[in-house]
């Protein structure tokens, strides 16, 4: 290989290299922009329309307020009100939720201002996590033992009523001590009818007859699993419902672990108020529906009958419920969604224990033919302060979400149909286990980071990230001239493809992650430090300065490999065992360490072979 | 222009291998002795408990706010200034109570409800519950462990098991150093800190490889020289790089310090820390370990792969 031919790349490669760069500029550029302060409006279910009329609405009450707004925007089934002013922000968020009412989510958002054609090619900037962009982290844990107690407490309900039924004699049945359901019988030949008739019934129970006069019953491994799951996915349903009254702009609601549910609210300052409103209690009534005076005619005369309670549905039309409370949301066991096996049309599938059974069997047996509905309460309380003095009041939310026509005798299982679709079946499921017996929650971590506290951070990371930037292009050039300048371009390069897959990813950016890339800074220069110094001792041993260049590359790229490689393991351990700002910390670090293997090794290589290749050299500038 | 050269050092480090290792062992028995008589004092996220980090409007006494949360029964909090007179940080140990969680408003509300609070803003508040801090020191061991591991099946796999045990030895020193320091001069350790220790593995395992490749390389070009010759020349022909990439990572965190904010400065002291160290054990340590295992040229020649695999 002749000297001239040496460090020389072909076309194609610039090319790559300089797309590669187009992609990371590209996806970088929307993080250039500031954020507007916005209004977020979003209904607050799924039937509430947000659409022009209520463009229209909106823009009447801000301009009625004397609100100048920046720009209206309808999208995605939200409307976006930006601002130019926070203090702007705020008044119309107070103007809009008062006047808007419970239908629609009114919350407080930053959107970003990045032009018109990269909103439409669906860029964004990095996603902040809440120690840069201010809110709550909660981390709640539902009480697994407490769940499994209660299942046992409803299985002893239900063990008594099957034995009854079956007219076994018993002396007692009680959950053990140590967990576990205990029957005691007289005799031996009794308790062997009950373990047949047990096993038929209760499949999820194992028995245990070590002992000729009891039977002990356990739940068995799928059943546990089952009711672990019930109880996490139904606290889950009962968070989202909850977050979505708070106004909070892009809430994060999700299963950590098998017991464990994290909850993000960006923004949330009042954490007060959001941990009532999280903590509020939910439950269920099934009423008779009134069926002799006419609903519509109730609630717009305002007269209701003596009997009866004038109640709403989840579309704001009346609806007349008998007082009489026929069952209550603690005896439901379990409510799925599913499809009618004799119609196939959808259906939710509930379940009761015993004594809601027996129950309900009353209440329904001479109603058949009538029509139910089911009532869903919320127990809230608010702080407000009064006076300067903090009060707390206690209120509830009721709503109709269900009204059906008994058909038959309802028992232990029974199903409600005639439901438009499956996924107002699946809806309907979710907020019956909701409102069923709520397994206890308590919140086990709580980070909050205030909106100006968030601020500064950015601030302060980004002023370290540019200053190390500097320092170390400052340094290199200083040790290695030319060779450090390009270093620092291939540096420079590097945040931004770091930034760009930031982007890309949407992986959660932290403080910890901006120490990752001010800490890759250093470690990215040490491929550029390592191919220099080979380059000199190459020099020194009197080798003609393309050869140098040549061999540098080429016999530093092993060590730089290995170099890297271990940093990446160690950053990938990180990455699985951290949790939260630190698992941003590993992401960066990674992230940093793979595209620095690419500009410091292909990106510096092509600035060099582009300024020095193919050109007979006396000197190097290294 | 300035300019630093170490290309023409024929420095004997290994001259004073015994003794470095001496001194190591010496200080890592003082970083044991710490850890294990005055222990850690361990942060938020490992202990449990609330932080809560406020502003006031105005500089602040600490006396004051001490008095009012004293008053406010929150008598075992402990308070300090925290970068400014004007920011508050305030820590309160673990409770049983059940409303721990609501304890960061209840506090706020407290300081707001004082003579000259009325302005007073949280920053930051945190509440660990107990189960979360035993589980976060579980994984965070796992985690370091793990990093620990990978790394000697990475090593053992790209050169001879005594440069393998070299660089694992040189990093457990740094990781028990940068440890012990926390420990001895009391500064808190957090998950941040943790995060900066696991870096530190990475960035000494780094350092480590660079000057062990060279001594396989070495090893393999020159038929001239000693064992011991040779691991000098590699250090010293490493040497400038060695220091070069430590200056320019030691830089980076330098900057973090002085201007990331208190929150990192927990992390940059453990970088810090384990750069210097990192960058001493990659010298001293990993050569002088694989050099008393007994390693010579045979062990590193491509060709001693076979014969190695042909011994009992």
């Amino acid at each position: 290989m002749s000297t001239y031919t040496l460090n020389q790349y072909p076309w194609w490669k610039y090319l790559l290299i300089g797309l590669v760069m187009l992609w990371g500029f590209i996806f970088a550029l929307p993080n250039l922009f500031g954020e507007d302060p916005a209004v977020q409006i979003s209904g607050a279910r799924e039937h509430i329309a947000i659409d022009a009329s209520l463009q229209d609405r909106v823009a009447g009450l801000l301009s009625a307020g004397n609100l100048p707004h920046k720009q209206l925007e309808l999208e995605d089934g939200r409307l976006l009100i930006r601002f130019t002013d926070p203090e702007e922000q705020l008044k119309a968020a107070d103007i809009l939720k008062d006047q808007l009412g419970r239908d629609y989510i009114v919350a407080l958002n930053l959107a970003s201002s990045e032009p018109g054609f990269l909103r439409a090619l669906r860029l964004s900037p990095m996603y902040l996590g809440l120690d840069l962009r201010g809110g709550v982290h909660f981390l709640m844990e539902v009480d697994m033992d407490a769940t499994i107690k209660q299942v046992e407490e409803s299985y002893v309900e239900e063990i008594r009523t099957q034995l009854r039924s079956e007219k076994i004699l018993y002396s007692s049945v009680g959950r053990a001590a140590s967990g576990g359901i205990l029957v005691e019988f007289k005799n031996t030949a009794e308790r062997d009818k009950a373990v047949e008739v047990l096993r038929k019934n209760l499949r999820g129970l194992q028995q245990d007859k070590s002992s000729p006069l009891t039977l002990k019953l356990t739940l068995d491994e799928p059943e546990i699993r089952e009711k672990r799951d019930f109880a996490l996915q139904q606290n889950i349903t009962t968070l989202r419902n909850r977050v979505n009254e708070l106004g909070v702009a892009e809430p994060i609601i999700q299963q950590q672990g098998s017991e464990r549910i994290v909850v993000q609210l960006p923004g949330v300052q009042d954490t007060a108020r959001a941990k009532e409103i999280l903590g509020a209690t939910a439950t269920l009534e099934f009423r008779l529906a009134d069926e002799e005076n006419d609903w519509y005619q109730a609630a717009s005369t305002n007269r209701i009958p003596l009997n009866s309670r004038l109640y709403k549905d989840r579309e704001g039309r009346p609806v007349l419920l008998q007082k009489r409370v026929m069952l209550t949301g603690d005896s439901i066991i379990d409510a799925a969604s599913g499809l009618d096996q004799q119609s196939g049309s959808p259906a939710v599938f509930v379940t009761l224990d015993g004594k809601g059974a027996k129950r309900f069997e009353d209440a329904t047996k001479d109603n058949v033919g009538k029509r139910m509905g089911v009532v869903f309460i919320e127990n809230k309380t608010e702080t407000k302060r009064v006076d300067g003095e903090l009060k707390k009041t206690a209120y509830t939310v009721e709503e109709v979400i269900n009204v059906a026509t008994i058909r038959d005798r309802l028992s232990r299982r029974f199903q409600i149909t005639g439901l438009d679709s499956t996924r107002e079946a699946r809806d309907l499921a979710l907020l019956l286990r909701a409102g069923a017996l709520a397994s206890p929650i308590e919140i086990i971590e709580e980070r909050t980071v205030g909106p100006s506290a968030g601020k500064e951070n950015i601030a302060q990371g980004f002023r370290a990230a540019m200053i190390a930037l500097m320092v170390i292009a400052a340094f290199m050039i200083g040790r290695y001239k030319w060779f450090g300048g390009i270093a620092t371009a291939a540096l420079a390069a590097n945040v931004v493809l770091i930034v760009a897959a930031l982007s890309m990813l949407q992986a959660t950016l932290t403080l910890p992650g901006i120490a990752g890339i001010v800490l890759t800074m250093g470690m990215a220069v040490d491929a550029n430090v390592l191919i220099y110094e080979r380059i000199r001792e190459e020099l020194r041993n009197g080798n003609t300065p393309q050869a140098a260049i040549h061999a540098g590359f080429d016999r530093a790229f092993d060590t730089i490999i290995d170099s890297n490689l271990t940093t990446l393991i160690a950053a990938i351990m990180l990455f699985g065992f951290g949790t939260g700002p630190i698992k941003g910390f590993a992401v960066t670090l990674s992230i940093g360490i793979l595209t620095s293997m690419f500009t410091a090794v292909t990106g510096s290589r092509a600035l060099v072979n582009f300024f020095y290749g193919g050109r007979k050299l006396q000197t190097l500038s290294v | 222009m300035w300019r630093f050269d170490f290309y023409n050092t024929n420095i004997d480090f290994l001259r004073w291998g015994k003794l470095a290792i001496g001194w190591s062992i010496l200080v890592l028995l003082i970083a044991i002795a710490s850890l294990v008589f005055q222990g850690m004092n361990l942060g938020l996220d490992f202990t449990g408990g609330t932080v809560i980090e406020v502003q006031y409007p105005e500089p602040v006494d600490i006396p004051k706010v001490r008095n009012t949360l004293r008053q406010a029964g929150f008598g075992d909090a402990q308070t300090q200034h925290f970068g400014t007179s004007r920011d508050v940080l305030i820590r309160i140990p673990p409770r049983d109570e059940a409303n721990a969680a609501t304890l960061s408003n209840d506090v706020l509300h407290a300081l707001q409800g004082a003579e000259g609070g009325a302005g007073v803003t949280m920053a930051r508040a945190e509440f660990v519950g107990p189960q979360v801090g035993a589980e976060l020191v579980e994984q965070g061991a796992l985690a370091a462990l793990g990093a620990l591991i990978g790394i000697l099946v990475y090593v053992m796999f790209r050169f001879e098991w005594r440069l393998a045990v070299g660089t694992i030895a040189a990093t457990v020193h740094d990781v028990i150093f940068t440890v012990g320091w926390f420990s001895l001069f009391h500064i808190e350790f957090d998950l941040t800190v943790l995060a900066a220790v696991l870096a530190v593995i990475g960035y000494s395992v780094n350092d480590t490889v660079v000057v062990l490749d060279r001594i396989r390389e070495n090893f393999r070009r020159r038929r001239k020289g000693s064992t011991l010759e040779i691991m000098n020349r590699s250090i010293n022909e490493t040497l400038s790089r060695t220091i070069m990439t430590s200056l320019a990572t030691l830089l980076s965190v330098i900057v973090l310090y002085f201007l990331g904010g208190a929150v990192m400065r927990g992390f940059s002291v453990a970088m810090i820390v384990g750069i210097l160290v990192g960058t001493y054990s990659s010298i001293y340590i990993a050569s002088a370990s694989a050099l008393y295992l007994g390693i010579s040229r045979e062990d590193l020649l491509p060709r001693a792969k076979e014969t190695a695999d042909e011994r009992p």
